[in-house]
């Protein structure tokens, strides 16, 4: 199978390394390059667990041939926090918007993407943005919550 | 057999490169799914030919690059008119990938946006030249191998011309149970060149026909509504997934075509 080299940044942190031909882009995350932090729920673009930032924008890693991030800024969850966790993190935390935790990164991202593009939205907004993204333990109130929490600086202010 | 990837910077080269063989991939939001479960193997192309993310108004309408994706359509403030259709497509991750040629040939029961732009009366622009053809004629042959450039876009004569509905279960992104378009441009007060089209009622998005015929020339009062709602499912024979059955499909055309035709009167 053809290697292909691939040079992009993750996190911030520019990084290089060889993608198969076909390889997604989680899985080249995963095992390629070692960021555990984007989950493999579907492999079908139907759950955003594997949702990562391309350019700051969310996209599904899963269905993204990795080949394709060349050249471009890849934000995953484990670039959230820094020497301590990041606001959104620490208000999942308080909410409890995290129980088996495997959606988590995946919210987080999709969340973060929000919050960079709209730091003040409203609810039905953090409903829209985190629609693409499924958890089968919180009932999605907690993370509602959570995003609300920061947007309306209740938490990281 | 294993899948190789090949990327060209113009899309004139994919399409010659297609002439060999080779499945192209757009957003990757169909494509890969096979890509990952091993159901797709071989040759993919790809192009990151500029001209393919363009959007362009022209006297009539835009002409839309193939690889325009529904976020770029939902930024559009011209195209105002599809951001009803682009926004109920998948959720944000799934828009900033999915594109609009991509989604002329995504299978049963997905193909929203062909569904409004059949109704619009949209034309296709072939990557390998030639002139646009009806959206009709590419739905109606999916399975011969089309790399489109372009598609051809009129605007609706006014907003109240156009209408949008998709039907599903979960809310707010599912999956169509069914979608209907509606072009129903009016002339004196009576409609003119009507266009109806339905997606998830048949193995790629179709006209209703006889709910145009009904139609035609008339005004869009209550009576008018009940005889196309009457005639909704006529002729059609919806497929049965997981999503709904084709039974229930049928039943509840009528119903919905009838809340559309409401909202537009």
């Amino acid at each position: 199978m053809a290697m292909k080299p691939v040079t992009f940044t993750l996190n911030g942190l520019a990084k290089a390394a060889f993608t198969e031909d076909g390889q997604n882009l989680l899985d080249f995350l995963r095992r390629g390059v070692g960021d555990m932090a984007p989950k493999y729920g579907c492999g079908q673009g139907g759950c955003g667990a594997c949702t990562v930032l391309l350019d700051g924008v969310p996209h599904l890693s899963c269905l993204t041939l990795a080949e394709t991030v060349e050249g471009r800024r890849v934000d995953t969850a484990s670039g959230l926090a820094g020497a301590t966790i990041s606001p959104l993190q620490e208000a999942f935390m308080d909410r409890f918007a995290a129980q088996c935790g495997y959606c988590t990164p995946g919210m987080l991202m999709a969340a973060t993407a929000l919050l960079a593009k709209n730091p003040r939205p409203n609810r039905d907004e953090v409903i829209e943005a985190i629609s693409g993204n499924i958890c089968r333990c919180t009932g999605y109130e907690p993370i509602i919550a959570a995003i609300l929490d920061v947007a309306e600086g209740r938490v990281g202010a | 057999m294993a899948v190789t990837v090949e990327t060209h910077g113009a899309l004139a080269d994919a399409a010659r490169a297609m002439a060999g063989g080779g499945t192209y991939m757009g957003g990757g939001t169909v494509l890969m799914r096979g890509v990952n479960d091993g159901s797709v193997q071989g040759r993919l192309l790809r192009s990151t030919d500029p001209a393919l993310r363009a959007i362009r108004a022209t006297g009539d309408g835009f002409t839309l690059g193939a690889g325009v994706t529904m976020a770029d359509v939902l930024a559009s403030r011209d195209l105002e008119f599809l951001h009803p259709v682009a926004r109920v497509i998948g959720g944000p991750q799934v828009r900033a990938m999915a594109t609009v040629g991509g989604n002329l040939f995504a299978p049963h029961p997905y193909g929203d946006f062909a569904t409004a732009l059949l109704a619009l009366g949209a034309r296709v622009v072939p990557a390998a030249g030639g002139s646009p053809r009806p959206l009709d004629d590419i739905l109606r042959d999916r399975a011969r191998p089309h790399l489109l450039a372009a598609i051809e876009v009129p605007r609706p004569r006014d907003a109240r011309a156009f209408g949008f509905l998709k039907v599903s279960r979960v809310k707010p992104k599912g999956v169509s149970v069914l979608s209907i378009a509606a072009h129903l441009p009016r002339d004196g007060g009576r409609l003119r060149n009507v266009r109806v089209s339905y997606g998830a009622m048949g193995p790629a998005p179709l006209r209703a026909v006889s709910v145009e015929q009904v139609l035609e020339g008339q005004s869009l009062d209550p009576a008018t509504i009940a005889r196309a709602a009457q005639v909704a499912a006529e002729g059609l024979d919806p497929p049965t997934d997981p999503i709904s059955s084709g039974w229930y499909r049928r039943e509840v055309v009528g119903v919905h075509l009838k809340r559309l035709l409401e909202r537009m009167a």
